[in-house]
């Protein structure tokens, strides 16, 4: 999917430059989906930032072999506009043609019901999966997932892991995932990266059995 | 207060200012201070024979242009110093200058250089209301949310789709703001820009009532005037508001 090579990535801090990242990289397969965890501040999402391209400013590089993809990013918080409807939410970001098929996943999300409301209406947990819903409605070649189900309680956290299981059995999309949770990362990632602040590095790497993967498909 | 009070406390408020001016004008006994109802008389006649609605249509003509024009330009102007930061200290200080010129100099510069017509007229008033529209659009740029821009731009959303559905709805308040002070200040300065320099509207009239020294003809007018600001408050600005806020609950 993609090759990130991030040589150095700071932030100007008081006492001068707080250096993120430094020499880092990472390869994500096609389809794959690799879950990052680690302490807060680490720089999980400031390397989702780079990249998505939403931050330019560092030094190395982010291969796309395959091309510019389209990225559906699921943000901290759901970052909904606020006076546009559920429906308008997600027909903005997808083109005329696929309008049908951002009904058809409100629908499939158990969020039908809210089409018509503002996003004030939600409860977090429907806001989330309205989120979601938008991600997925641009067809993605990618996800980056940035803490997606935070602050949840264990029901709708549980089901938006269902719901994101689900659409992946349909369609598989390559996913970069930033959790807290390592039960949410070994449930839903392929191969778990633990890292460590201070530039940032990778701890250890686990690769999630492939059979836990079949009984995660199966369920 | 409950809310059932507010049309009669409005309505209680205004009989009462109207019943103030008729004794006071009746014990006064002047020219220069006419009573309410004759200046209603004044104002059924001058609308009978069709001066006053003429004139009226003309001064309307010029406030719209002028509204128009510089809300049009001014929110252009706030936008694109609120949004970068090179521009907005290149014209920063052209912006302070023209904000606090007096509107006299401005109107009596721009008859002088341009000449004492119809442009001239409804340039003067832009110009003198463009820096407040400006100025309020900037503050509301500057305050733009962050993260809905980063999303916008996260999910590839096209220029004028970000400028229609993420921008404009969070400066909303900031233009009702400025299209409300606008109407005002506009209306205002039209009178004065007809009356240094117009042969018809409003403040033209005034002029030519000034020098007859009829104060009921100037209250008729003014009146008139008054009458139709409140109606474009109450049948243009308040439903446009309610209507693109109603998210907000």
């Amino acid at each position: 999917m993609f090759s990130a090579d991030i040589r150095r990535k700071a932030f100007p801090s008081p006492a001068g430059e707080h250096v993120v990242i430094e020499d880092f990289s990472l390869n994500l397969g096609a389809g794959e989906i690799v879950a990052l965890v680690g302490p807060s501040g680490c720089g999980k999402s400031t390397l989702l930032r780079l990249i998505s391209g939403l931050d330019t400013d560092y030094s190395g590089r982010v291969d796309w072999p395959a091309g510019a993809p389209r990225i559906g990013t699921i943000f901290q918080e759901p970052r909904l506009l606020p006076w546009r409807t559920v429906r308008q939410n997600l027909r903005l970001v997808v083109p005329p043609d696929r309008a049908q098929i951002a009904d058809a996943l409100l629908e499939r999300l158990g969020l039908a019901a809210f089409a018509d409301a503002y996003p004030q209406a939600l409860s977090l947990g429907m806001a989330r999966r309205v989120a979601l819903a938008r991600a997925l409605a641009i067809d993605p070649d990618l996800l980056l997932l940035d803490e997606p189900f935070a602050s949840l309680d264990p029901e709708s956290a549980e089901r938006c892991r269902a719901l994101l299981l689900e659409s992946w059995s349909q369609r598989p999309v390559a996913a970069l995932l930033v959790t807290h949770d390592f039960a949410e990362a070994a449930t839903l990632a392929d191969r778990v990266l633990l890292l460590a602040a201070g530039p940032m590095r990778i701890a250890a790497e686990r690769v999630v059995p492939a059979l836990r993967r079949q009984r995660r498909a199966a369920t | 207060m409950r809310t059932g009070w507010a049309g009669p406390t409005r309505l209680l408020s205004l009989l009462a200012l109207l019943l103030v001016w008729e004794a006071a004008a009746r014990m006064a006994h002047s020219r220069a201070l006419p009573t309410a109802s004759a200046v209603f008389a004044e104002l059924v006649r001058q609308t009978a024979s069709g001066v006053l609605p003429e004139n009226l249509a003309i001064t309307l003509g010029r406030v719209a242009a002028a509204f128009a024009l510089s809300m049009l330009l001014g929110s252009a102007l706030g936008l694109a110093m609120g949004r970068w930061r090179q521009l907005d200290l290149l014209l920063d200080a052209w912006l302070t200058a023209l904000l606090n010129l007096p509107a006299v100099v401005l109107i009596v510069l721009i008859y002088i250089w341009f000449g004492l017509n119809e442009f001239s007229a409804v340039a003067a008033v832009t110009l003198n209301k463009l820096p407040n529209t400006a100025v309020t659009v900037r503050e509301g740029t500057r305050a733009l949310d962050r993260e809905l821009l980063e999303m916008a731009h996260s999910f590839r959303m096209p220029g004028p789709t970000v400028l229609r559905h993420v921008v404009l709805p969070q400066l909303a308040p900031y233009l009702f703001a400025a299209a409300r002070s606008g109407l005002a200040l506009i209306w205002k300065i039209v009178l004065v820009v007809e009356l240094l320099g117009c042969s018809s509207g409003v403040g033209f009239q005034i002029q030519v009532f000034f020098q007859l020294f009829d104060v009921t003809a100037i209250l008729a007018y003014t009146l008139a005037f008054l009458l139709v600001m409140q109606a474009i408050e109450w049948a243009a600005l308040q439903p446009l508001e309610r209507r693109t806020l109603r998210w907000r609950r």
